[in-house]
């Protein structure tokens, strides 16, 4: 199965969007750096977001929640959160990984 | 397993230098091997040791530099990419007649064949990039 990482936040590209629409169902997504902001609640994407964690296993990574000042209370339910280690370990639970940027 | 990591960002750009640098030094402390960083595109900017960032701020290069002394990194930058942005070693600035060199330690030019032999060698390939 795959792991898709997305880099950029889906208020200001299409690397989520396109990620969503073409990452199999199964497959693990990773929201680092700005694309964290995709895992808050709230946001006009919340609903998109809800719908897509019934196909995927969605994470975020923490040092970028944290550089943002997002309160881990306010993801999205279901989201879980990895440090640089769990990053690690989930490219190498997963056989290829793919970047959007 | 054996890790290969692509840097297709320059540093001080958004955060994907910085992005690789952790993920490289956090695949190092959980014991996996890193068969080569390869720096395409303006990732090759992390390899010139002109960089001068304020001394209070995180210097991306010295920090590549250090770790790839710690763990015999094979830090690889793309000729190409390199050439065109103006990073060269002693070689490249001899042949284009350059008055000087400014690769940083621990970085080499090599070609796009190096990014090729890593995704073979390695079992997972990490791009981070903009």
């Amino acid at each position: 199965m795959l792991l898709h990482t997305v880099n950029k936040s889906p208020f200001e590209k299409g690397s989520l969007d396109t990620c969503l629409r073409l990452a199999k169902q199964g497959s693990t997504i990773l929201l680092i750096e700005d694309a964290v902001y995709a895992a808050m609640q709230g946001t006009v994407i919340e609903s998109k977001i809800s719908e897509a964690m019934k196909r995927y296993s969605v994470y975020a990574l923490q040092s970028d929640l944290k550089a943002r000042g997002l309160d881990e209370d306010r993801l999205l339910n279901g989201i879980k959160v990895v440090d640089y280690g769990g990053f690690v370990d989930l490219v190498a639970e997963h056989d290829t990984v793919q970047s959007w940027f | 397993m054996k890790f290969g990591i692509v840097v297709n960002e320059g540093p001080y750009t958004h955060q994907a230098a910085d992005t690789a640098y952790q993920f490289t030094k956090a695949a190092l402390e959980k014991g996996h091997e890193i068969v080569r960083v390869f720096f395409y595109h303006d990732g090759v900017n992390n390899g010139t040791r002109l960089t001068t960032p304020p001394q209070d701020e995180r210097n991306i290069v010295k920090r590549w530099s250090e770790l790839a002394q710690q763990h015999k990194l094979d830090l690889v930058v793309c000729v190409a990419a390199a050439q065109r942005r103006g990073i060269v070693d002693r070689d490249e600035a001899k042949r284009h007649g350059k008055d000087a060199d400014n690769i940083a330690a621990g970085f080499r030019i090599s070609g796009l064949g190096q990014l090729i032999e890593a995704g073979v060698l390695a079992d997972r390939l990490v791009a981070f990039g903009d």
